[in-house]
């Protein structure tokens, strides 16, 4: 089989990496992301960059194993130090993962430029850990990344019920006698791996956002874990293979910085537009739903006016009710337009008239209000010059079953609290 | 000027500088907003950068403090949407535009002559220098003239806004019923860390400066409860890890803002574990004796009960205790003389069913 899909050694394996690391960051992160905890991922990357030094100083080689290591044993230390701040000192979570973050940061630095000054230091190459440098990632390097991978997929299948409990309810976790400590360990661990994982890939500064990113962006699409997680985990490995491709088409484009760009737009993209949750169907929901109610309030208008001269059939002119509620002749226009398609008003150029329908809606809307300002007069015993806006609000969200039982409750009063008729549902 | 006080003053002003912003960040938990606002400055220096052709100190200034508040008002915006939760808000922001940096300096890298490594730590040392003209004549280091208006600026800042940062750090709400904006603060001392990140960049870097606006302030705010001396303790100690950072660099050869980020976490951790009151060692002190005299409290209520004398096995096994640990709950209670041993028993003495009579069962039983 052919595995280079026609690019070259280079690029066919960051590739690989992009993409093994992307859908391992879409996995873990979705747990960071539910404990909230999107930012250890950045203080563990940082906190591994020493690590990564003193495994090389200590071997003296570049072989990925020892540097593993060394950054897996310092992203764990800068874990438990975290930790130990905000259980034990007044600190809170922010500047701890701030402090350890900056500080192991900082040693790394110190570790980092004092190795290049050493003789031969130069050509160690630690500084792709910076910024990562996908282009230099070797077969073998894919080889730990796919085995360290691995055992992270495997053990988050293994203890896949429990981390779920872990994310969610760790209270309960508790209560059925689970070691929550032991397994927040486990998930911090694994969370370490993957670190230190896409540390050469993307380098330090940008790990959190394979994490992160994807997993948020996956949490817009659907409200159950094992979907989030998947769908996660894919997002991440297309940004993978999106930055990679691009960056080995155009020139001078870093990988990193691009996965991470693409993972932003899938992720400006899910909050825009995913069902449910996106912010477009928020936004049209809450228009539909003003739109119903400005449609409600001028069939109430209409009612109100006719009520006042005493006949419903009446032509009630344009400028009149332009002036009830202040509003424009274009919104006017397209509210009375809706009803007219609806069959509830007939408009001629300058005016509206109720249709039969239309009054017995029309009637509903103003039997609903009355009916409320009756009950919180009555029975919350509110004045009743005090009730007229909550019933404004009331009148559109009230069920028809709920006011036929609002009724019977009141014992089927004729009057509002100001004397005016509340109209009776007519035999229909 | 000599190159080494250069460096120094840099270093020092610098570090007074974020100490001073860093105690409100410290304070108000806000301590990763000012992480993602110098990693998402870098944008907006590069595009000062392509826009001037030039290192000139105002357009990057300028550059950076709208690029800040853009990265505060997104996280916001998210946060409102509700769609993310503030960590997360954070983590999605800053990487973006930090990536958008990298890769405006990857592409125009003729143009921008920004070092990417120097992008994360800096390079203090060549401070000395970059030398600014004015009218033609060199009136001394860049850097210089840059962090020095910084921390002016900052000091005018917070010495003019005292009172009102401290009342909306403490009480937001007491703060808006006063009539002061918590939002407007909100945003002044964003902008105000913008200009101090962009300001010390070319010294320390994009994730340096964190540990210099957060590491001081933090260790201070172990060691003292007032906001006066948090922030003139946070100024002194950062001006230490400039020194001890600097001194340590020359010493073993490395890089010497991050050695300065290393001096300021040794600070750190020795307070953690040794601060009067919040360290570590106090606080386990301070559980123990607590513990101590819960259990003497509970054997003198035991050994009433028990009327005239208790074994002392028996209260081992109730207690679970080890005959070290009765020991040592003994030797306070018997040095008092309100608890006496009688071979293998023991027995409350006069005074001591005194203590537990004029203490009163139920003080004693709240106390436990």
């Amino acid at each position: 089989m052919d595995l280079s899909f026609g690019l070259s050694y280079t690029a066919r394996n960051v590739l690989i990496g992009a993409t093994l690391l992307g859908a391992l960051g879409g996995l873990m992160g979705s747990f960071a992301l539910l404990r909230r905890q999107s930012l250890l991922g950045d203080a563990l990357a940082h906190a591994a960059l020493p690590g990564v030094c003193l495994g090389f100083l200590l071997t003296g080689s570049k072989a990925p194993l020892p540097l593993f290591a060394g950054a897996l044993v310092a992203g764990l230390l800068g874990a438990l130090l975290i930790l130990t701040t905000v259980r034990w000192s007044r600190l809170t979570e922010d500047a701890a993962i701030g402090i350890v973050l900056s500080v192991f940061f900082g040693c790394g630095i110190v570790l980092l430029t004092h190795i290049q000054k050493l003789p031969g230091g130069n050509q160690s190459g630690l500084d792709k850990y910076l910024f990562g440098q996908a282009a230099t990632l070797v077969v073998e390097d894919l080889v730990v990344m796919a085995v360290l991978g691995g055992i992270v997929a495997l053990a988050v299948l293994a203890f896949y019920k429990e981390l779920k409990l872990l994310a969610f309810d760790p209270g309960f976790g508790a209560s059925l006698g689970l070691p929550m400590k032991r397994l927040e360990v486990l998930l911090t661990l694994l969370l370490v791996v993957v670190v230190v994982v896409g540390l050469q890939t993307v380098g330090v500064v940008l790990i959190v956002a394979t994490l992160i990113t994807p997993a948020a962006a996956a949490r817009q699409w659907t409200d159950r874990l094992g979907s989030m997680v998947l769908l996660a985990a894919a997002i991440g490995a297309l940004a993978g293979v999106a930055g990679s491709l691009a960056s080995a088409v155009v020139p001078r484009l870093p990988t990193g910085p691009v996965i991470v760009l693409v993972s932003s737009c899938v992720l400006l993209t899910s909050l825009l537009f995913a069902p449910r949750r996106g912010l477009l169907q928020a936004f049209l929901r809450e228009r539909a739903v003003g739109a119903r109610i400005r449609r409600e309030n001028l069939l109430k208008d209409l009612y109100l006016q006719g009520e006042r001269s005493g006949s419903w059939t009446e032509a009630i002119s344009w400028t009149h009710l332009m002036g009830v509620r202040g509003q424009g002749s274009r919104e006017l226009d397209h509210t009375a337009r809706a009803l007219a398609d609806e069959g509830l008003v007939e408009r001629t150029d300058d005016s509206l008239r109720l249709t039969p329908d239309g009054l017995c809606a029309a009637e509903s809307m103003v039997r609903k209000h009355r009916l409320w300002e009756v009950y919180l007069t009555r029975r919350l015993e509110l004045p009743s010059d005090h009730v007229h806006r909550d019933a404004e609000a009331m009148e559109h969200a009230l069920t028809d079953r709920a006011v036929e039982a609002l009724d019977a409750l009141l014992d089927f009063p004729a009057t509002d609290p100001h004397g005016r008729a509340i109209p009776r549902r007519r035999a229909a | 000027m000599n190159p080494t006080l250069v460096i120094l003053l840099v270093a020092c002003s610098v570090a007074a500088s974020c100490a001073l912003l860093g105690s409100f960040l410290v304070l108000r938990k806000m301590a990763l907003l000012g992480d993602a606002i110098s990693h998402a400055v870098l944008p907006g220096i590069v595009l000062a950068f392509l826009f001037t052709g030039s290192r000139a100190a105002l357009p990057m200034v300028i550059g950076a403090g709208v690029l800040g508040v853009v990265t505060v008002l997104l996280v916001e915006m998210f946060n409102r949407s509700r769609r993310l939760r503030e960590d997360a808000s954070i983590g999605v922001v800053f990487p973006a535009l930090f990536s958008l940096g990298v890769i405006l300096i990857s592409r125009y890298a003729s143009q921008v002559d920004l070092d990417l490594d120097c992008v994360l730590y800096g390079e203090i040392a060549y401070a000395p220098w970059d030398v600014l003209t004015f009218a033609g004549r060199e009136v001394g280091p860049k850097a210089l003239w840059v962090t020095g208006g910084v921390l002016l600026f900052n000091l005018a800042l917070v010495g003019t806004l005292w009172k009102e940062l401290q009342l909306s750090t403490f009480d937001a709400g007491l703060a808006a019923t006063l009539g002061f904006s918590p939002v407007a603060l909100h945003y002044l001392l964003m902008s105000a860390v913008s200009v101090t990140v962009v300001g010390s960049f070319e010294s320390v870097g994009a994730i340096l400066v964190v540990a210099l606006l957060v590491v001081p302030p933090a260790t201070a705010w172990l060691l003292t409860e007032r906001l006066e001396h948090m922030v003139g303790l946070a100024i002194l100690l950062g001006i230490v890890s400039a020194l001890g950072g600097y001194a340590f660099a020359r010493w073993w050869d490395a890089s010497i803002a991050g050695a300065m980020a290393m001096v300021a976490g040794l600070l750190f951790f020795a307070a953690l574990l040794l601060a009067p009151g919040h360290g570590l060692l106090a606080r386990l002190l301070t559980l123990r004796r607590m513990g101590g005299r819960l259990s003497g409290q509970l054997l003198l209520l035991h050994l009433q009960k028990g009327g005239a004398v208790v074994p002392a096995a028996l209260l081992e096994r109730r207690f679970g205790w080890s005959r070290r640990r009765l020991e040592k709950v003994l030797a306070p209670l018997r040095s008092n003389r309100l608890v006496e041993v009688d071979g293998d028993g023991l027995h409350l003495t006069e005074s001591g069913a005194k203590v537990l009579e004029s203490t009163g069962r139920a003080q004693l039983a709240h106390k436990l």
